[in-house]
């Protein structure tokens, strides 16, 4: 069977429409699928691993995504919380806004925002890349270990706290920065990451780099310290 | 976790609609709070009077005790609303302790009418008959009890002044030692609980001259804690998150109404959700409607 399937969750369960996309092999031809009337529930389209494409029409809980492996999702809509959280691969893009911890502990993939994003975008993320083109609330990339933040817009209080080595760019203002992250000079190499990174969420050419700041780890809370306790 | 609605009315073709709307509201919260559920609902008034809601123990005779007090009741199921001329309030209530002690009053206002029971919120709605019920703005809780017990008392909204009312996700850390600075200003208390201490501050607040708006930016300085709010007046309707913001909240708001829910789920079924401006409200940051504006 191919072509387009379409699961209306007015009607069909969340339950339903998980176990028939997670019963989908490497090799599906059951490529596209279509969700109607997701009405903010939880856990839309959590835990695929194939590669389809996933389209939903309109808002979604929480957990949408979550655990994603290879596979393509669309929300054309608002997300709640944990947007494709621990996020493997593949990729989610979110046409509205993002509650908060938005790809949290995400390892692989992208994950684009049309709106802002709540409180903790990417907080503990291990290799995800967020792109959002709104601002991000406060405490995100908290404990980023790797992957990038790229924020069109301002970012809230406490930006990278306890980071590690998580990339993160923002071309707004930064309402302050955490624990043990700063400002650093944006070099050629991280010219190309974040182009590489803006082309990636079809961004190529619409976005002047020139106007991003780079962030990272300062790297002094990495191993405990004494002098250092009133940080962690 | 708990879950929290409101719904404030801005066109008052919708007003009919406002207990049905916010009986819904309350049912999609089941989950996050399935032991007990209140709500508090600013329906019609009159100017020479003032409701006082009593709760009964299951079976209390109502009417037997308003016939004996000489005055109108509505009774629904445990609870009953006491129209009591304005002045008489204070005398009634000491009727009421001196003559039936199982009978509590839960909240008292020109419009406010406060139900909360254990048990499932929808079942909790059905009983009292909220989807029939008609005003201009209601808020809504549902409990998952996590620090207290799971009974009436314990259950939200909680009402500390006239026609004031508030509903609370998250918990309080400072709230022992705000009571007894309450309770030395004379604020009188019905629980342990520290949600009604938060209700009794902006009680507080509201006495000394402050509007809802301004009562909810001081809190900011004075409660610490976790906390989204959902708070009533006569006239207002306000929403305050603390500012870390761990507990959840979305609003809506139309041409005709304002509608705020833990998750986004609670306002699926309102009418023009689909066109709505939606959004998160901001951490620390006071959001106030009101109907006379």
């Amino acid at each position: 069977m191919s072509g387009h399937h379409a699961i209306d969750l007015a009607t069909g369960s969340v339950r339903e429409l998980n176990a028939a996309l997670h019963a989908l092999g490497p090799d599906t031809n059951e490529t596209l699928w279509r969700v109607s009337n997701p009405r903010g529930l939880h856990a839309v389209a959590a835990g695929v691993d194939a590669p389809v494409t996933i389209e939903i029409d309109g808002p979604v809980g929480y957990y949408c995504g979550g655990m994603n492996k290879h596979a393509s999702i669309v929300i054309n809509g608002n997300a709640g919380v944990g947007l494709a959280q621990n996020i493997m691969s593949g990729f989610v893009h979110v046409k509205g806004d993002a509650s908060q911890s938005a790809g949290a502990t995400g390892c692989g993939g992208m994950i684009v925002i049309d709106g802002n994003a709540s409180a903790r975008c990417g907080i503990s993320m291990k290799g995800v890349d967020i792109v959002v083109k709104g601002s991000v609330g406060h405490m995100s990339a908290f404990m980023g270990q790797a992957g990038s933040l790229v924020v069109l817009g301002d970012a809230g209080e406490a930006l990278g706290d306890s980071l590690y080595e998580a990339r993160l760019f923002v071309r707004g203002t930064v309402a302050s920065l955490g624990a043990d992250c700063i400002e650093k000079a944006m070099r050629d190499e991280h010219r190309a990451l974040l182009a590489a990174k803006l082309e990636a969420a079809g961004l190529a050419g619409s976005v002047d780099i020139g106007e991003f700041k780079r962030y990272g780890s300062a790297r002094t809370l990495y191993h405990f310290h004494v002098d250092n306790v009133s940080s962690y | 976790m708990c879950g929290i609605v409101g719904l404030f009315i801005k066109d008052p073709r919708l007003e009919p609609e406002l207990g049905s709307l916010l009986s819904t509201m309350l049912g999609v919260m089941c989950d996050r709070g399935p032991d007990s559920a209140g709500f508090a609902i600013y329906g019609e008034g009159s100017a020479g009077s003032v409701k006082l809601t009593l709760r009964g123990l299951e079976g209390t005779d109502f009417a037997g005790l308003a016939a004996g007090l000489g005055l109108p009741v509505t009774a629904r199921d445990t609870h009953a609303v006491l129209a009591v001329p304005v002045g008489q309030e204070a005398a009634v209530r000491a009727a009421l302790a001196a003559t039936a002690p199982g009978i509590v009053v839960v909240g008292a206002g020109e419009r406010m009418e406060i139900y909360k029971e254990v048990g499932l919120p929808t079942e909790v709605a059905k009983r009292f008959g909220l989807e029939r019920m008609a005003g201009t703005h209601a808020i809504g809780h549902t409990r998952m009890a996590t620090e207290s017990a799971v009974t009436t008392d314990g259950a939200h909204p909680f009402s500390t002044g006239a026609d004031q009312c508030l509903v609370h996700n998250g918990s309080l850390s400072n709230h022992r030692g705000l009571r007894r600075r309450l309770e030395r200003e004379g604020l009188a208390f019905a629980t342990d609980n520290d949600s009604e201490v938060a209700a009794a501050y902006l009680t507080s607040r509201m006495r000394t001259g402050d509007t809802l708006g301004q009562a909810l930016e001081h809190s900011l300085d004075d409660l610490d804690g976790f906390y989204t709010f959902v708070v009533g007046t006569e006239s207002g309707f306000g929403v305050l998150r603390d500012p870390i913001a761990c507990k959840p909240a979305v609003m809506a708001e139309t041409e005709a109404y304002v509608a705020f829910g833990s998750e986004y789920r609670a306002l699926a079924d309102l009418p023009g959700i689909a066109s709505a401006r939606v959004w998160e409200p901001e951490p620390a940051q006071v959001y106030f409607w009101n109907r006379l504006q």
